[in-house]
């Protein structure tokens, strides 16, 4: 089983819930920690893995042999994110643009064009306290995280529960991230920009098709509104942690809130089961 | 005419409820809400007489069933695995146009999408420009440049001073496109390890692209070990701390209010962040 954790706004825990929820479980299940957010990922910080392979993740960018290139322009003409420019003399490349799919090098009328490897990123992975963790990091300078987010997940196996970690936002780094999942807890805080952008990330997921429901994080500030919206949509709030300079303490200190706080464990555990009932009724509707 | 923008590496340290406060401060200036797909500036500062415009940008593959003859290639060629049982999802088509090039039977157009929109309004405090990239469309990049693009006449027409732009969190594609080229970078953090973890990256990026930076702790009290090592940190990189936000919920009460925290309060944190304006401003001069 595959839950992605996402949320819209930044900072609103994601990665306090990825974490925990992953802890709570290795107990029971065999549990895969995956931090999909390539740009700044930061459950390592909590997990303290200790990381056993490394890949370097590269995009394949065009390369051209000027002593074959008649200048003709196809390629410059075809490629959708001009990451290639042609000259009367030199054929140009801006690789931080390219996205490596590949067309102008097929499609070279004098085969004039070879692909070659430009890094973007690491994946790393490893193990932390008896369960698999897995991260991506984009370069610092680079532009383009969904490639790594596709490498990360390449190492989901579907034999055990697997967490994924998603970046802020709604855009494609998350929708990578997020897609495939057989469920999504959206995590958010009861303030207006906290609503503002939980609305976004629940037409996301919806349009993914995937189920999702709520954590309610900081419970205790800003307004009712965010639960107001939840009963509306018909979204569950599966769990609410509450506004605490404790939780808030050893978060900063990247201690895991269930390391911390051990009786949040069994509000995680009781979480997956209500999750995994979600996932379960779903599948046996589908069959209809 | 200077531009500024606000980052953060980590998302939710408090970008916007600094940016809000700018808004209120500064004089002579344009605002611009660069976070494209989570954009919150507009709640702060309710922008009314909106003038809206379609963002229109990428493509996407589609396969006209009565064309074609199901030899496959399209299916061989593509590397984002968007086409299957010869049919493209969107979600996963990167744009790229290879399958629409190879296709035998010409029987793949692509068609242009509608990825979002982008707004000029008024507000209490000035002109912003804004935009709301379309639900799980990609180019925040381009559309992000879209919105610095339009920021820049404004201010270019209206001999403006500032323009103050609220960009989003990470690194990646739409954080370059807001920091490329600006006169100086403003980074929120926050005394967790995760927020310094992350302003080392956003710093790094601040570097690659030669834009100097400022940094501002904010809920320094959170954890005052963590704010030592976010200045010691800084002062071995000669970057400036420029301000120490402590900790209050009149960040939140006005956020609730829909107003900018020095607009709703005097206090220790309305204090703090006009002291740092004034500081952007002597740095920026």
């Amino acid at each position: 089983m595959i839950i992605s954790v996402a949320s819209g706004k930044g900072g609103t825990g994601k990665t306090l819930v990825a974490t925990s929820l992953a802890l709570s479980l290795k107990d029971t299940c065999d549990v895969q920690l995956l931090d999909c957010d390539v740009e700044e990922p930061n459950d390592h910080v909590f997990m303290k893995p200790t990381i056993t392979r490394s890949e370097a993740v590269s995009i394949p960018v065009p390369s051209v042999d000027e002593e074959k290139c008649t200048h003709c322009g196809k390629c410059g003409e075809i490629c959708a994110f001009n990451a290639i420019a042609v000259t009367k003399q030199k054929v140009l490349v801006f690789p931080e643009l390219c996205h490596g799919c590949g067309a102008c090098s097929y499609l070279c009328p004098e085969k004039a064009i070879s692909e070659v490897a430009n890094n973007i990123g690491v994946i790393e992975a490893g193990n932390a306290n008896g369960l698999d963790f897995i991260h991506g990091k984009l370069d610092v300078g680079q532009m383009m995280a969904p490639p790594i987010i596709r490498k990360v997940k390449g190492l989901i196996d579907k034999d055990k529960v697997t967490i994924i970690d998603a970046s802020p936002g709604t855009s494609c780094p998350v929708v990578e991230a997020v897609k495939d999942s057989d469920f999504c807890l959206l995590v958010t805080e009861p303030t207006p920009f906290g609503l503002n952008d939980l609305i976004l990330a629940v037409e996301t997921v919806r349009q993914l098709g995937i189920t999702c429901s709520i954590i309610l994080n900081r419970a205790g500030v800003g307004d009712g509104k965010t639960e107001e919206y939840c009963l509306r949509e018909n979204l569950p709030i599966m769990l609410t942690i509450p506004l605490d300079t404790g939780i808030a303490s050893f978060y900063s200190r990247g201690v895991p809130l269930v390391e911390g706080m051990p009786q949040f464990k069994n509000s995680f555990i009781e979480l997956f089961d209500k999750i995994g009932e979600v996932v379960n009724e779903g599948n046996s509707n589908s069959k209809w | 005419m200077k531009e500024i923008v606000i980052l953060s590496g980590k998302g939710g340290t408090g970008k916007t409820s600094v940016v809000g406060s700018f808004a209120a401060i500064a004089q002579n200036k344009v605002m611009a809400d660069c976070d494209v797909d989570a954009a919150d500036l507009h709640l702060i500062l309710s922008p009314s007489s909106k003038e809206e415009n379609e963002f229109q940008s990428g493509q996407v593959a589609v396969i006209d069933e009565d064309k074609c003859i199901q030899c496959g290639l399209c299916q061989d060629v593509c590397r984002f695995d968007a086409i299957s049982d010869f049919r493209v999802d969107p979600i996963s088509c990167e744009g790229c146009g290879f399958c629409s090039h190879v296709c035998p039977v010409e029987a793949i157009a692509m068609n242009e999408c509608k990825a979002g929109e982008w707004f000029i309004s008024n507000t209490k405090y000035g002109p912003l420009v804004n935009a709301r990239l379309g639900i799980a469309q990609e180019n925040s990049g381009k559309l992000v440049a879209l919105v610095r693009q339009h920021a820049k006449e404004i201010a270019e027409q209206g001999k403006l001073d500032y323009i103050i732009s609220d960009g989003p969190p990470g690194i990646g594609c739409p954080v370059i496109s807001s920091l490329s080229g600006t006169n100086l970078a403003l980074l929120v953090t926050e005394p967790t390890l995760s927020g310094i973890h992350d302003l080392e990256r956003v710093l790094g990026v601040c570097n690659h692209f030669g834009v100097p930076a400022l940094v501002c702790i904010n809920k320094y009290d959170l954890n005052e070990d963590n704010t030592r090592q976010i200045e010691n940190y800084c002062l071995k990189l000669g970057v400036e701390v420029a301000a120490k936000i402590p900790f209050d919920n009149v960040v939140t009460e006005a956020m609730v209010k829909g107003l900018s925290v020095v607009e709703y309060s005097d206090g220790r944190v309305a204090q703090e962040i006009k002291s740092l304006w004034h500081k952007v401003a002597e740095v920026l001069a």
